[in-house]
């Protein structure tokens, strides 16, 4: 009987494409961000909001990711940016190999910000890399407040909680401090923004926050 | 439920390693799990099971070391585990710690039974 140390990740495979994304955004001057909620959350609502936004000038793509249909693609496309839906046929997150798949006959060198709208579930894609610079949660206040309490995991890795759906607040039971103090025992430096993707409240910070990424990613690359 | 995916990833990792060591039987695999990798250890070993029955793997185990969230107090410098990062240190009290560990998700170890070692892995 011997023992043989192994000490590797089990995702080895999925972080070394990760890794090799990871390299490619860098190399293109790419700002991706991977949203993460549960199903319902808002995460295609946030990202027409985000997209009808921007200027059609503006260099952005989006991935979005579900089990079945191509609905939230459509829903996206309508904003002239180019968007591909990602249909997973059972599995319940996305992972590195599909987003290098996605990816193929896209020209990276036309792309500033890649949005990824992951599987809508709190669990199983905080396991997989994308290559992302950023992870952000989406929660909105129909849902408990101690969801980061209950899933850590995607807490702990976003950058960003968005808490979405604020204009409902008055009429459900969703204490949003405690559901920010929650978050931010799990994590804390999470950044924090209010939005309602009905009303557009938070908007204007949630914008902000992106726009900061990307001056960050802008000075990094005319530096070197 | 991607226990499974992560199961797959651990039984292509056995295959992989099982070539250096012929004539051997890989008995048993030590996998990490922290808690904050959103990973549950019990629906991992039943997928383990499912997955290993009636392949050529069997008999194979599976041992998983769960691991806590480890801090450091930022005031003393104690090291304790805590499910919370804002958690009170035990030692000093205070509040606020640095995060060290505990969202492994890794292979940590085979057992393998009569195998001879290839020469140069």
């Amino acid at each position: 009987m011997e023992r043989v140390t192994l000490e590797r990740k089990v995702l080895s495979e999925n972080d070394r494409i990760a890794a090799s994304l990871r390299a490619r955004f860098a190399q293109h001057n790419i700002l991706c961000l991977n949203l993460i909620s549960s199903p319902g959350s808002g995460k295609t609502s946030l990202l027409e909001r985000t997209l009808e936004s921007f200027d059609r000038r503006e260099r952005v793509a989006v991935l979005t990711g579900d089990i079945q249909t191509e609905n939230d693609a459509k829903r996206l496309a309508r904003f002239g940016f180019p968007v591909k839906q990602i249909t997973t046929s059972g599995t319940c997150h996305l992972d590195a190999r599909m987003i290098e798949k996605a990816l193929l006959d896209w020209r990276l060198e036309d792309i500033d910000l890649l949005l990824i709208e992951n599987v809508g579930n709190l669990v199983c894609p905080s396991s997989y890399d994308l290559g992302e610079g950023a992870k952000l949660v989406v929660l909105s206040v129909t849902e408990g407040e101690d969801k980061p309490l209950k899933y850590p995991s995607i807490f702990f890795k976003s950058e960003l909680l968005i808490l979405n759906k604020i204009d409902l607040l008055p009429y459900v039971p969703f204490d949003i401090s405690a559901a920010e103090e929650n978050s931010r025992s799990v994590h804390r430096d999470i950044e924090i923004v209010r939005v309602s993707c009905q009303t557009r409240q938070g908007m204007t910070e949630w914008l902000a926050w992106l726009d900061r990424k990307r001056e960050i990613l802008r000075t990094a690359a005319s530096a070197v | 439920m991607h226990e499974m995916g992560i199961v797959n990833s651990v039984l292509d990792a056995i295959r992989a390693e099982t070539r250096r060591f012929p004539g051997g039987h890989i008995y048993k695999v030590g996998v990490r799990i922290g808690e904050l990798a959103g990973v549950n250890p019990d629906a991992m070993s039943f997928c383990f099971e499912a997955l290993v029955r009636g392949t050529e793997l069997e008999p194979l185990v599976l041992e998983i070391e769960y691991c806590p969230r480890r801090c450091q107090c930022l005031a003393c410098g104690y090291l304790y585990t805590a499910a919370q990062e804002d958690s009170a240190c035990p030692e000093c009290g205070m509040r606020g710690s640095q995060f060290l560990g505990g969202d492994e998700l890794d292979l940590a170890y085979l057992e393998v039974e009569n195998g001879a070692r290839n020469a140069g892995t």
